[in-house]
């Protein structure tokens, strides 16, 4: 017989009934110490840097400047925006991977209107054209897996993977057709003299815009979740499509509105990115962002409060990274790595939020 | 107590999950070649108790003697090392594998010789009394032939103390006899068996020993040839209960529901009801009987809209005369045209409730599209909550409380309650009493009583005979997906409907 079985103690896994939120924050903000403490550790191993400098260049990524403050809250806004959008589908359990292609054919359609109308048409009309068929280009991109699925029950993440491909090679197409100038393969920035198509920006926060509206779809999709009859359906069709039929919830319906939402959200931000700071289109310009946002809102639960926090995490992270492998003389892997071990913390943690570890003794 | 060395002696054993005791000092002995009855209502921690015998669950405190040697359980694998084996309620078999396959899964028993396993798993099944193909895939398999494979796994690890969780609950009376016919065999041959029941009559046909446990506590131990149902009872709740339940006169019954010639085919194209005709009437209560399979769920399914159908026609016929075709209308269409069905169905958390919701989200299922604007309203469905939760002293924490936390008696209230706060005027109830204890079986009864009493024409699937001829005042019967038989409730017998469930025959 083996020997554990031979004394009454060891170590237990006990599944944890509830958790206070304070508790939760407070395992999450100890996972994130680690991190930081890792993440020096290995810097110094490998540099011999001093680690209380590597982590004050961690912190100047984001805070160093204002203007890296402002770049920081910008792509904090772009990937919160994502995010959210990513939310009621995946509340749902509509596991739509393809943020990326919904973005970019946000970008597409934007960038479409700036070439195409910009100058023949009044600016605010340009850009309110641009910003109606950026919304309703993402939304089609995340309508069709939504129909298939709610039609032949077609599988959502390879379609939606697939669809981000045909996204960007669409946009690789477009790129190449306004080429500017001709042999570049860029299209540069558009409307440069002339700014047509352009949001405004206010004061002198070039930024500012995407940050508010990012806070205001935070609220606005907090609300539809929590509180509007669509977000309960969705929440029922997620729980169990079963429990929606008995009641019935049209669950096809369910689905397909749902998807036109979160693709909307999508195709806003690509309209953003495109008409608000880069005033350009790149294959590109989503950057991955859109497989980023899956891990922003899962790790905040799908609740939008929650993915400021965890995009801020994400975004002041790889800022960070980046920072270090720069001012250190070191290669982009190693800013990867550094977001790598990060990450491998903030949701390695989520095992103590869901279990705790008992210690037994037997009473003998 | 004879001078005997127990197989197993548990002493003193507690666990508490949280603030729950779910076993307080448990004390119980089992011995070579007998048959234990561990009786008692839901939630009196039977199970728990077990698992801490198969090393699932590890006690708080106690001690557990496996032949008179103190053992320390801490796994499934050091529980079948000594010989313990549990068959659960829930089986845990690769649907895809053959029977030999799932049987030595996991067992290192050095050559993967697949035909050396089939021969001696026909051993065993020769040595007792099963009927097995050990080349039989699950997924081909009935209830009872998985829950065979799931035995003879046991057995084939050489367990000697067989723990058995409800096994009869999945079973027809037929399969049950085949069952404990097994069980006397395992017993002939010194095995120790115990059964995890509520179901008295069984503890008496079967066992020679019951042990009663109530809200974690150790009641009793009973000779079972010198006990009866009224002492067990009596045991198992704590006090007295009338075990008759009451059925008062129907009222100006007339047709409610009209189904003439209902066909229905499942997603594979088997046919699940033929031809099926019949109405249910307002203020009466219509049983429905059949084994489990005889396409019950589809039936009522078929009622609530949830089932398509092939040919027939479902008629609703209102206060007022008025007909309304039900056939081809979902849910959604069926509430629209004023059709106040409501229904309990057989899977409460899979399809009447949302296991991670809350109660008053789970309230809010019925009525959310009520009220106008995009937003839904709470208070409503709050206060509905509130109010199912006084009347039918529903044991929860709080309305903010995930319904899968709840029991499955306290499950089934939220679930009746419901249904029955939205004022139908047709009640579709599937197994309403599965897995309830006694005190919860008949709060749900006197529930259904005063809806037939405001003149709803309610419908009871049952399993449980005894209590459909005693609540129903008709019995339908279904075998095979077919009207085998509809019976006089205060009329019929146990034999007639027995009959009827198992052959179309008794009809003609």
């Amino acid at each position: 017989m083996k020997n554990k079985t031979k004394n009454g103690t060891g170590l237990h896994i006990v599944k944890r009934a509830s958790i206070s939120w304070y508790k939760a924050m407070g395992i999450r903000a100890i996972a994130l110490v680690c991190a930081i403490l890792v993440c020096a550790i290995v810097t110094w191993a490998l540099t011999r840097e001093s680690p209380l400098e590597v982590m004050a260049t961690i912190f100047g990524g984001s805070f160093a400047s204002q203007r890296r403050f402002w770049v920081m809250m910008q792509d904090l806004s772009v990937l919160l925006l994502i995010s959210l959008a990513m939310a009621p589908a995946f509340r749902m359990k509509f596991w739509n991977i393809g943020g990326e292609g919904q973005v970019m054919i946000g970008c597409l359609a934007t960038a479409a209107c700036m070439i195409t109308l910009g100058n023949r048409l009044p600016n605010g009309l340009v850009i309110l054209l641009s910003l109606i068929s950026a919304v309703i280009a993402g939304g089609i991109w995340g309508l069709i897996p939504a129909v298939c699925k709610a039609k032949w029950n077609t599988n959502e993440t390879l379609f939606t993977l697939m669809m981000n491909y045909v996204a960007i090679q669409l946009c690789a197409y477009f790129i190449i057709l306004w080429e500017k100038p001709k042999g570049s393969g860029k299209v540069g920035i558009i409307n440069q003299s002339s700014h047509a198509g352009w949001l405004p920006v206010i004061g002198r926060y070039k930024y500012l815009l995407t940050v508010i509206v990012a806070a205001a779809v935070t609220i606005f999709i907090f609300c539809y979740m929590k509180y509007s009859k669509h977000g309960y359906e969705l929440a029922v069709v997620g729980e169990s499509q079963n429990t929606a039929r008995y009641v019935g919830i049209r669950v096809g319906r369910v689905i397909v509105r749902t998807m036109l939402l979160s693709g909307a959200v999508c195709g806003l931000t690509g309209f953003m990115l495109v008409a608000g700071s880069d005033h350009t289109i790149t294959t590109t310009l989503a950057n991955g962002r859109g497989f980023t946002a899956v891990l922003v809102a899962w790790m905040a639960k799908f609740n939008p409060f929650g993915m400021i926090f965890t995009s801020f995490l994400i975004t002041f992270m790889s800022k960070g990274a980046g920072e270090v492998a720069t001012n250190f003389n070191l290669n982009e892997s190693f800013s990867d790595i550094l977001t790598s071990i990060i990450i491998f913390f903030l949701i390695g943690c989520e095992f103590f939020i869901q279990y705790r570890i008992v210690r037994k003794k037997e009473a003998k | 107590m004879d001078n005997k060395q127990p197989a197993v002696s548990m002493r003193g054993i507690t666990k508490t999950f949280g603030k729950v005791v779910a076993n307080d000092h448990v004390s119980i002995d089992i011995y070579k070649g007998e048959i234990l009855s561990l009786l008692g209502e839901n939630g009196s921690g039977k199970t728990t108790l077990m698992n801490m015998l198969s090393g699932i669950y590890y006690p708080d405190s106690g001690h557990i003697y496996i032949n008179g040697r103190e053992e320390f359980i801490h796994s499934p694998k050091d529980a079948l090392d000594l010989g313990i084996g549990m068959v659960h309620q829930h089986f845990k078999l690769v649907d895809v594998m053959t029977a030999t396959e799932n049987i030595i899964l996991g067992l290192n028993e050095g050559k993967f010789d697949l035909k050396a396993a089939s021969k001696r798993i026909s051993e065993i099944c020769d040595r007792y009394g099963f009927e097995l193909d050990p080349n039989q895939k699950i997924y081909d398999m009935s209830v009872s032939q998985k829950q065979t494979v799931e035995i003879v796994k046991m057995l084939y690890r050489k367990a000697d103390i067989l723990i058995l969780d409800e096994p009869t609950a999945v079973l027809t009376p037929q399969e049950t006899e085949r069952l404990f016919d097994v069980l006397r065999n395992m017993k002939k041959d010194g095995k120790a068996i115990i059964i995890i029941t509520h179901k008295l009559n069984e503890v008496l046909e079967i066992s020679d020993w019951v042990d009663i446990l109530n809200k974690g506590k150790f009641i009793g131990n009973l000779k079972t040839s010198e006990t009866n149902t009224q002492e067990m009872t009596d045991m198992m709740v704590g006090h007295a209960v009338k075990l008759d339940i009451e059925r008062p006169e129907p009222k100006d019954a007339k047709p409610r529901i009209i189904v003439k010639g209902l066909t229905v085919s499942s997603a594979d194209g088997i046919r699940k009801l033929d031809d099926v005709s019949f109405d249910i009437r307002s203020g009466e209560i219509l049983g429905i009987a059949g084994i489990s399979g005889s396409g019950q769920r589809e039936l009522l399914e078929a009622i609530a809209g949830l089932q398509k159908i092939d040919t027939g026609e479902i008629t609703y016929i209102d206060d007022s005369g008025k007909k309304s075709n039900l056939v081809g209308e979902d849910p959604e269409a069926i509430a629209e045209m004023g059709v106040a069905l409501s229904f309990v169905p057989e899977d409460r958390l899979g399809m009447g409730l949302v296991g991670n919701m809350d109660l008053t989200d789970n309230m809010m299922l019925r009525s959310f599209r009520k009220g106008k604007g995009p937003f839904t309203d709470r208070k409503i469905p709050q206060n509905l909550a509130k109010e199912v939760v006084e009347e039918l002293s529903v044991d929860t924490p709080g309305l903010s409380t995930p319904v899968r936390r709840l029991s499955g008696g306290n499950v089934q209230k939220v679930l009746v309650g419901r249904e029955i706060a939205s004022n139908p005027t047709v009640l579709l109830t599937a197994y309403a009493v599965r897995g309830l204890d006694i005190n919860s079986s008949y709060v749900i009864y006197d529930l259904m009583n005063r809806q037939k009493e405001k003149g709803v024409a309610v419908v009871y699937v049952g399993e449980d005979l005894d209590v459909l001829l005693e609540l129903a005042d008709r019995i339908l019967v279904l075998c095979g997906g077919k009207v085998s038989g509809i019976l006089d409730g205060r009329t019929a017998n146990k034999n007639e409907v027995g009959l009827l469930m198992t052959s179309l025959g008794g009809a003609s």
